[in-house]
């Protein structure tokens, strides 16, 4: 057996998918010139599916800042912060993540994938429990894989299951950390965190959130749903990423735990791995005192969102159970949601296609993220492509319900 | 067709049928990925359904162990004898 022939399951499913359509995990765009804005095969396209919330990677500011950082500091910083040391940037943005959340520390990864691989895997080990919700990402999965818990799965946004499970666990020795998002990647659903920290605080657990789609997004300041459903004091970890809300990349995790700093020295994915380069920390910073000071992109944002999803769904079309700015539509099957997805890029529109398993329920989706930056012509043009292609491909069979403009 | 008389083995095989919503045949010795054509994701599934139905906890870093209905009806065996 060869060595990638384990993969003959993936590989054929993959070129069935290459073979129907143009290839939707490796879209090429000759450029992006703005938030928003791409051109594919020599086409504007609306860009719809970048998590892009705040449409900050086009921000002057920012982008001044990074141009500086990189010619002050240079392209790179060639190695860990363990090895090579820390720059004043990453000191600086670890300070401003402190101020922002108002916690005593502060680490910052190279990627969000990392800062998950890492938290998951540091703070608990044998003998302790990690309650994961069943829809987590990826991330999540393999940072409890990566580490020494026992790892126990709750029933997607069910406090009552994560009750009976911790009920189960009752007499095991070790801590129980239980894991949640504050917006789910997939169709934007929310956690219902106020009773998740009931459960917690009954059951005698530790509690982190992961924000790396509600930052920026949800809360009086953006802080996430931890701020917005009022439980910040019960949230005992955050880990958030910059390459969303923020423009950037990389990943961070915030905690008033006692002694937190020792992570520096046995998290293996912030110890082991390159840091962040200075144009990159320099940006971030910047994006992070915008998010601060700007509210109305928020505002914005969640305006954009409600224009998208209500127009999505009086069209009667199969959206999410809440308005947030990731928007996303059911398929009935996967030739469909293929045929759909090509049929929008060549009518100028780009968002993802999700297939299952990354998917909740074994259902593919049309997923959309809103931006701040995206105008209402823009959403109203999404409108009216997304309501032609699915009437081309019978998705839409009644008269539509929206009103004529 | 051999005779399924393990019980764990038959709730297996029910916690599948839910999961999968298809009706499924089994024996010990079917192989969960081969056989049942079981992706990791409706594996967790199925053990889920099954925490359940046992009222215990099965965790997850454990099905590294389980190949078969029978690996995974030994696992639960296992933990049911432990508590």
């Amino acid at each position: 057996m060869a060595l990638l022939d384990r993969h003959a399951a993936s590989r054929d499913a993959y070129q069935a998918i290459r073979k129907a359509s143009a290839d939707p995990f490796s879209v090429r765009f000759d450029s992006v010139i703005s938030p928003t804005e791409g051109v594919i095969a020599g086409q504007r396209t609306i860009l719809l599916g970048t998590n892009n919330y705040l449409g900050l990677t086009f921000d002057s500011d920012c982008i001044e800042d990074s141009v500086r950082a990189v010619r002050e500091r240079g392209t790179g910083t060639t190695g860990s912060r363990i090895a090579n040391g820390s720059y004043d940037g990453h000191l600086a943005l670890e300070t401003a993540l402190k101020a922002y959340y108002a916690r005593r520390h502060a680490m910052v990864f190279t990627t969000g994938y990392q800062a998950n691989l890492g938290v998951l895997s540091s703070l608990v080990g044998r003998d302790d429990h990690l309650l994961l919700d069943a829809d987590s990402h990826a991330s999540i999965y393999d940072g409890a894989r990566m580490g020494h818990a026992e790892v126990t799965r709750f029933r997607h946004n069910d406090p009552e299951d994560l009750y009976k499970r911790l009920r189960r666990l009752k007499d095991a020795p070790g801590e129980k950390l239980i894991v949640v998002e504050g917006i789910y990647s997939m169709v934007g659903d929310v956690a219902p965190l106020k009773e998740i920290v009931a459960v917690k605080r009954e059951m005698g657990a530790y509690l982190l959130v992961d924000e790396a789609h509600s930052m920026g997004v949800l809360g009086a300041t953006g802080r996430g749903l931890a701020e917005e459903a009022g439980v910040e004091a019960d949230v005992d970890v955050i880990v958030g990423t910059f390459s969303k809300s923020l423009g950037s990349v990389g990943g961070f995790v915030v905690s008033d735990m006692e002694g937190f700093d020792v992570m520096r020295v046995v998290c293996r994915p912030y110890m082991f791995t390159a840091s962040l380069p200075p144009a990159v920390v320099a940006s971030t910073v910047t994006a992070l005192r915008k998010v601060q000071e700007t509210p109305a992109l928020r505002h914005k944002l969640h305006a954009n969102a409600k224009h998208l999803y209500d127009g999505l769904t009086n069209l009667g079309l199969s959206t999410g159970p809440n308005c947030s700015p990731i928007v996303a539509v059911t398929m009935p099957d996967q030739a469909v949601a293929i045929g759909m997805w090509n049929a929008l890029l060549q009518n100028g529109v780009y968002l993802n296609l999700a297939l299952p398993p990354a998917t909740p329920d074994n259902r593919p989706l049309l997923r959309s993220s809103v931006s701040a930056a995206h105008t209402p012509e823009q959403i109203e043009r999404v409108l009216e492509v997304m309501e032609k292609v699915a009437r081309e491909f019978g998705v839409l069979k009644d008269e539509p319900k929206r009103a004529l403009a | 067709m051999d005779l399924i008389t393990n019980p764990t083995v038959l709730e297996v095989a029910r916690a599948a049928e839910v999961v999968l919503g298809r009706s499924v045949h089994v024996t010990a010795a079917s192989d969960i990925s081969r056989d049942l054509a079981v992706d990791s994701l409706a594996l967790m599934n199925i053990v889920m359904e099954l925490e359940d139905r046992f009222d215990i906890s099965i965790p997850i870093d454990r099905l590294s162990e389980v190949q078969t209905v029978g690996d995974l009806s030994s696992l639960i065996d296992n933990i049911r004898n432990k508590a």
